[in-house]
């Protein structure tokens, strides 16, 4: 059945940015309030669609050189992306409603829901798009959005420079994805994901060939999620707005990475190779984001650790070629991620902008509801029975159990890290004494905030259950009752949750200081000196080079030789117009003379 | 209709240099025939390939002589770019604080040789047009340019005279190399005498390097590309403007419509030269970009980058690459039109434009802030600017050529590097931004008052750069349409548009 209903979901949030941008700049609160009512009409449309299957859109050519290269731009509509439409407009939805409460007296106001809406549109480009080109258009769509808000106080060096980290380093995926999507292009001709199924054999019969195209297809999904080693914008990206760092670098955009991955899981499956460096760098980048989380001390950048880590399980489970499992968990993550994000938004913006957890303490009796359900998350998070986090990473845990016994090892290992490190920020932010006098005059937030919070809540503890998840979901379901699994992780988190309680209760400073960790593996700095020594280097050195030995010597010579008739110019007294004229002059009578008296 | 749009601008500049009112009668003329090429590009629907609105007037009917103008779609968006970057040049011109009348005839002028030799069928008046176009340029660096601008007049005089000279040669002896019979400054006749196989490939190879060297000094191809930062540092912006974004695309539309066309033997020749000639540009240029430590200097040094894609789609030959290329001109130059636009009201306030001197600039001048991010963000290929759609077409179209499972050529090698060329333009771009509108606003300037955004009646050249940016980038197909049938000729036709 062919329905407009795909385009008024896509199309709402863009007319929304629009009409902010030339219209209602000036007027804050209307500037809110359209961009509130374009994400709901969005998320009405997504449940619509939702509720139809079979359902096809019209279809635009966006380049059309007939079969030599035509990009259309079309949807695709199967459960995947229909699931994926009504979990980012619904997440993003409630996190509009929050930034209504958390932005109220910011100055930017309308340029930041201009862009929330622009990001919305985006996103649900990348979760619609039945091509490559369309895919990869929303996606750097997504990277300059996120660039905007994460760049939204500009006033604040720090905010700046993050906002370029994250854009550069997305761009460096991206150069890698658009030569994976070239070569899937040139071998098969097609660049949308219907045409190239089919065609498939012709890429498999080059085993080496398939293996490069797919892990260049995987750079942008490094980029894009923030997987080892281009996760170092990540953390950085913390300087944006906290609905920001929930909506866009916890529930969706990172999360576009692993959703790509899977829509192209068709390509990606077919190497075993490549599936293996999958697997591999998301366990790396779990492990590595985990230990880092562990000692840090700004409660933003722990949670952005813990995503890194958390997107390194997902693509545990693409590694190991169980699309479902990633999807489920990247659909749990979503609720419980973006809850600590607005949970820790509320917090900070309660303590006027403190996010040093050691001059919190003792919140939950000042901030019951952000609390309760502060901790809902931090056991979903930690996969504490009956939570939904539980559910996911279990799978995930009894997958590679199954596949992979080094991989299981490293992320059990990685479960109990994350028990300890989340655990840790619990008990230093919420009890114990306040810290400082921010934290003891704190007060709870109002209804706009804490609504999602509770509504969040209710996902993060529902969403991995199977009469709710399937719905939206495959679930994937395992063989036979593994229960090893469970109990070891059971056990690694009991373990992990036990060591935090203990080391970190009733303490006013960090007790282990390892420098390795809150150096962040010297990773950042790394780079730093290697791109002062290259890109630097390279720069000034050809900056130079082009004044003062191309320019000086090619055109010096030049000038040297026209030296002459400059002289002479001057000689017969004629001013620089003229000799301008008479040169130009000149060009034209040898044309006429060459060409027609000859 | 057409000779309207080549004339108009002309005759306008003699009535201002006659007296007339001079900003109100180039926004008029510049106005007018905005909306005759708008007026033209809504009616192409009809058009049935070939060429259209030919006026021709016998000159010398001895030698086959003529004044000859008309379009087909390369030509129309030539036409339209430069009508659409006049306008703006015209709109952004503020106060003139000597020979206000001339200032606005040389603008003018530049305007309507541009599309002077853009709309002509005819050799001898393409290369006089852009002749009359190049004059103009050097006395509005040279009068009311700024920094060393005597310096940066000679220097862009000599190496474009220079260029000319070389294009000219390259010209007389493509002439000449068509059988005496046949012999004629019109290009369609040239281009009958090439599909007829009458230009041996032996003279199809000098006669490329001749061409490929003199547009490519037009056109700041490395390493003939000095002139260029030098220049549009000193230039005053709307001189800049229409340089960059129009004039300079006159040697790119030359090899677009005389060396492919005709000399495809020649460009298959040189391939290897130009590749790594167009390489230097993307590369070396971009990292040269990224060592900038003023914002003209970057915007020139980034321009010249940018001609390295352009190149890159013409190289290609194939019908992808080359309308990939005409796209990037067309988008190119507004995009670039805008940030010279924009860094010209920049220095206006500040009275500097040394990266450190600078910062914070959004907060007092959100608008220009704003213009200058879509700019920016247009020049290094956002997806959504028709800058994107066309660097898709340059890339798809690159890679295609000579394509082996499994085998790198130099095509497949160059389109990585390009791809690379991507990542490096936003390092400089967006440093660039962080570093004049992002942070604090330096201390020197607190308290300036005037340091205010920028007046209303800028919100619409700002408006029409960027419309059309964003018009191109939604539907580029729109632009494909165009363009793409006056290339079908040459290519294998298995593209339909």
């Amino acid at each position: 059945m062919k329905s407009a209903l795909p385009w008024y979901a896509l199309l709402l949030p863009l007319v929304s940015a629009g009409a902010i941008t030339l219209f209602t700049h000036r007027l804050k609160t209307l500037s809110s309030l359209i961009s509130v009512a374009a994400v709901l009409g969005s998320f009405l449309c997504s449940c619509l669609i939702f509720g139809q299957k079979g359902l096809s859109a019209p279809e635009l050519k966006w380049i059309d050189f007939g079969t030599v290269f035509t990009v259309p731009f079309g949807f695709v509509l199967d459960d995947l992306s229909r699931m994926m439409l009504v979990l980012v407009s619904g997440i993003g939805a409630l996190i509009h409603i929050y930034s209504l409460g958390y932005m109220r007296d910011d100055e930017g106001k309308s340029r930041y829901f201009a862009a929330l809406s622009l990001f919305m549109f985006a996103m649900l480009g990348i979760v619609l798009a039945n091509n490559f080109v369309m895919l990869f258009i929303f996606w750097e769509l997504v990277a300059f959005t996120s660039y905007v808000l994460i760049g939204h106080w500009f006033e604040r060096d720090a905010a700046a420079d993050a906002a370029n980290k994250a854009f550069f380093t997305n761009r460096i995926g991206d150069f890698g994805f658009m030569l994976g999507i070239l070569l899937v292009w040139m071998s098969t001709g097609s660049v949308v994901f219907a045409d190239i199924a089919p065609r498939l054999s012709i890429l498999t019969s080059h085993p080496a060939f398939l293996t490069i195209a797919a892990l260049l297809i995987f750079c942008g999904a490094v980029g894009k999620s923030a997987q080892f080693p281009l996760h170092v914008w990540l953390p950085d990206a913390m300087e944006g707005p906290t609905p920001i760092s929930a909506l866009i670098h916890a529930a969706t955009m990172v999360a576009a990475g692993v959703y790509m991955l899977v829509r192209v899981g068709f390509i990606i499956q077919a190497s075993p190779s490549a599936l293996l460096v999958i697997a591999w760098i998301g366990t790396i980048s779990a492990l590595l984001a985990a230990l880092i989380a562990t000692q840090q001390n700004d409660i933003k950048r722990i949670l952005a650790y813990s995503t890194i880590s958390q997107l390194g399980y997902m693509m545990i489970a693409v590694g190991l070629a169980s699309n479902e499992a990633a999807m489920f968990h990247l659909f749990t993550h979503a609720f419980f991620k973006a809850l600590l994000f607005l949970g820790a938004g509320s917090i900070i913006i309660m303590l006027h902008h403190e996010q040093n957890i050691w001059k919190m303490g003792g919140l939950a009796r000042h901030l019951p509801i952000t609390f309760l359900t502060f901790v809902v998350g931090a056991l979903a998070l930690i996969g504490f029975p009956l939570f939904s986090g539980f559910f996911s990473k279990d799978t995930i845990l009894a997958l590679a159990y199954d596949h992979n016994m080094p991989i299981f090892v490293v992320a059990l290992f990685t479960a109990f890290l994350t028990a300890f490190y989340i655990l840790r920020l619990v008990v230093v932010v919420y009890f114990a004494k306040p810290r400082s006098d921010a934290a003891r005059a704190s007060d709870e937030s109002p209804l706009v905030m804490t609504g999602p919070l509770i509504v969040l809540a209710l996902l993060a503890w529902l969403g991995g259950y199977g009469f709710f998840a399937r719905h939206f979901l495959a679930i994937p379901h395992e063989k036979e009752l593994l229960l090893i699994v469970p109990v070891l992780a059971i056990t690694a988190m009991i373990l992990g949750a036990g060591l935090a309680i203990a080391l970190y209760r009733n303490r006013t400073s960090e007790p282990i200081e390892v420098d390795l960790l809150r150096r962040l593996f010297y990773i950042d700095e790394s780079y730093r000196w290697l791109i002062h020594w290259t890109q630097e280097l390279l720069a000034s050195i050809s900056a130079f080079f082009d004044r003062w030995i191309i320019d000086a010597s090619v055109v010096r010579g030049v000038s040297g030789g026209t030296w002459g008739i400059g002289a002479l110019l001057r000689l017969i007294q004629m001013g620089n117009l003229q000799a301008y004229a008479f040169l130009f002059g000149l060009g034209i009578v040898a044309l006429i003379y060459f060409a027609v008296f000859r | 209709m057409l000779l309207f749009i080549v004339f108009c601008p002309i005759v306008a500049a003699i009535l201002i240099m006659a007296g007339a009112p001079a900003r109100k009668t180039a926004l008029l003329a510049s106005g007018s025939t905005f909306v005759m090429t708008l007026l033209a590009f809504a009616l192409f629907e009809r058009w049935q390939g070939g060429f259209h609105h030919v006026s021709s007037f016998t000159i010398s009917a001895d030698w086959r002589l003529n004044f000859a103008v008309g379009l087909d779609g390369l030509s129309l968006i030539m036409v339209l770019l430069a009508v659409i970057v006049t306008l703006a040049a015209v709109w952004f011109t503020g106060e003139i604080d000597k020979y206000e009348n001339a200032f606005y005839a040389c603008l003018l002028l530049i305007s309507g040789g541009a599309i002077g030799a853009f709309a002509s069928l005819d050799l001898f008046f393409f290369y006089a047009f852009h002749e009359l176009a190049l004059i103009p340029t050097f006395l509005l660096i040279g009068i009311w340019g700024s920094g060393n601008r005597s310096a940066a007049a000679w220097k862009i005089t000599i190496y474009l005279a220079l260029g000319s000279f070389v294009l000219l040669i390259g010209l007389i002896l493509l002439y000449q190399s068509v059988p005496v019979a046949s012999r004629s400054f019109d290009i369609r006749a040239l281009q009958a005498a090439a599909v007829a196989g009458q230009i041996g490939p032996e003279a199809q190879r000098h006669i490329y390097l001749l061409l490929l060297i003199g547009f490519g000094v037009l056109v700041s191809l490395f390493p003939f590309h000095t002139w260029a930062p030098e220049a549009y540092a000193s230039a005053p912006a709307p001189a800049a403007m229409l340089h960059a974004g129009v004039l300079k695309k006159f040697g790119l539309y030359g090899l677009l419509r005389l060396a492919i066309p005709l000399l495809p033997d020649g460009a298959r020749h040189w391939t290897g030269l130009l590749m790594v000639l167009l390489l230097g540009n993307i590369i070396y240029i971009g990292l040269a970009t990224i060592g900038q430590k003023r914002l003209d200097w970057m915007l020139g040094y980034s321009s010249v980058m940018h001609m390295g894609y352009i190149f890159l789609g013409i190289a290609s030959a194939n019908i992808l690459g080359v309308t990939g290329a005409a796209t990037l001109i067309f988008a190119h130059g507004l995009s670039i039109a805008l940030l010279f636009g924009l860094a010209g009201e920049i220095r206006k306030r500040t009275g500097t434009l040394v990266f450190d001197e600078l910062g914070g600039l959004a907060k007092v001048m959100p608008f220009a802030g704003l213009a200058f991010g879509l700019g920016a963000f247009a020049a290094v290929g956002l997806p959504g600017f028709a800058n994107f759609a066309a660097e898709v077409m340059v890339f798809f179209g690159a890679f295609q050529n000579g394509w082996e499972m499994e085998r790198f050529h130099i095509f497949q090698i160059a389109t990585v590097l390009g791809l690379w060329g991507v990542v490096i333009s936003a390092v400089y771009m967006l440093r660039a931004y962080r570093k004049v509108f992002m942070g604090t606003l330096p201390e020197r300037f607190r308290g300036w008052n005037n340091l205010v955004d920028l007046r209303l009646s800028l919100h619409v050249p700002v408006t029409l750069l960027v419309g059309a940016l964003l018009w191109f980038g939604f539907f580029p197909q729109s632009f494909v349409r165009i363009v793409a049938p006056a290339f079908r000729t040459y290519f294998s036709a298995n593209a339909q548009p």
